[in-house]
């Protein structure tokens, strides 16, 4: 039709343009705040980048829900909370400035312990017990599988203890790095072997 | 499990456009207080959401009502359609925009709506008839009146 074109060629002219990123992101900051002030932010997340490559940090109101590797997909992390914590989930930095300056100390050699509010509910049961258990594992000391199993007095659980050190959904701030396997060798780990290496190394070295 | 998208890709996905059509609506002024007045309503909204739903439509009916709310409470202010384009003047967000906010100002809102929705951002006119109430028709008309008009004002035809 000829005059559906013309006027499509109208909007065409006026077709404004499109709002930079600039003022984008100032607008998602103040919707970011005003969603926290409204009580309507169950997930804010942020991004670290440091010797790891970058970190997904999210928290929840009630403390610190998830610490994700670059290698999890962060994308992906984020479509699993929105689908077994919350959809309602910006990126906003401000919950988690304590987290991302405690981490950044922790690399740097400054900190040996994480003093943070934590959110333990992506983890139940028996992986909830060991993920408690695992900050008496003291900075630059490891522990077994199988030392952990007895220490939650669950002796023959090697492979669970295994398992919830694999899904522990806060590596770093609950140190399941510092579990390994009796014969010294390091065991899995979610940010891979090179990232657990370093972090054994990292508190060797302090 | 839904497969939803956390509400932080749809704000990345929607968000340039939700600012389009308030921007085109209201003019710049008013636009940001409107954005934000939307998605934090359709935040609240979201986990409701069927996950099949047509999120951009979804955005834009959320959006009208935040707008129409604004234009009744600058009505009841009487705020002069004059005074709000010299706003605009103010906030200087492009010539072709300038232009665009002032010529739009200046139509009834019903056309304006049809005009934006559809021609701007390009829903279909069934669509613009759910968010506006009336049918595909008379929204295909009331467009069709605002481009004539719209094309009447000297600077804005090809």
């Amino acid at each position: 039709m000829n005059a559906e074109n013309r006027n499509h060629s109208i909007a065409g002219l006026l077709s404004p343009a499109p709002p930079t990123n600039t003022e984008l992101d100032t607008l998602r900051d103040r919707l970011a705040q005003r969603a926290e002030e409204a009580g309507l932010l169950d997930i804010a997340y942020r991004t670290l980048d440091g010797p790891l490559g970058t970190l997904l940090l999210a928290a929840t109101p009630t403390g610190i829900l998830r610490v994700a590797y670059q290698r999890e997909g962060l994308d992906e992390v984020l479509t699993q909370l929105a689908a077994k914590v919350s959809p309602r989930i910006i990126a906003a930095p401000r919950r988690l400035d304590a987290a991302a300056r405690q981490l950044e100390e922790y690399f740097a050699h400054r900190r040996e312990s994480f003093d943070l509010p934590l959110d333990l509910s992506l983890s139940t049961g028996f992986r909830r017990r060991v993920l408690e258990h695992l900050p008496a594992i003291g900075y630059g000391r490891t522990a077994s599988y199988a030392t952990v199993a007895a220490a939650v007095d669950n002796p023959k659980a090697v492979r669970a203890v295994g398992s919830a050190c694999a899904t522990n959904p806060l590596p770093l701030l609950i140190p399941c790095h510092r579990v390994v396997r009796a014969d010294g060798a390091m065991g899995n780990y979610l940010g891979g072997l090179a990232a657990k290496r370093l972090l054994l190394d990292l508190e060797a070295a302090a | 499990m839904s497969a939803k998208q956390p509400f932080d890709a749809v704000v990345t996905t929607h968000g340039p456009t939700i600012l389009r059509v308030c921007r085109a609506v209201l003019g710049p002024a008013d636009a940001d207080d409107a954005w934000a007045d939307t998605f934090l309503s359709a935040l609240e909204a979201y986990p409701r959401l069927p996950a099949d739903a047509n999120v951009e439509a979804w955005l834009v009916t959320i959006a009208h009502r935040k707008t129409i709310d604004l234009l009744r409470r600058a009505a009841r202010q009487a705020v002069p359609v004059a005074e709000l384009t010299a706003t605009a003047n103010t906030t200087d967000p492009g010539q072709l925009d300038l232009d665009l906010t002032r010529a739009l100002a200046e139509l009834p809102d019903k056309q304006r709506f049809c005009v934006v929705y559809h021609h701007l951002i390009g829903l279909p006119y069934d669509e613009v008839a759910e968010i506006l109430g009336g049918t595909a028709a008379a929204a295909r008309r009331a467009a069709a009146d605002g481009i004539a008009k719209l094309r009447t004002m000297e600077g804005l035809t090809p």
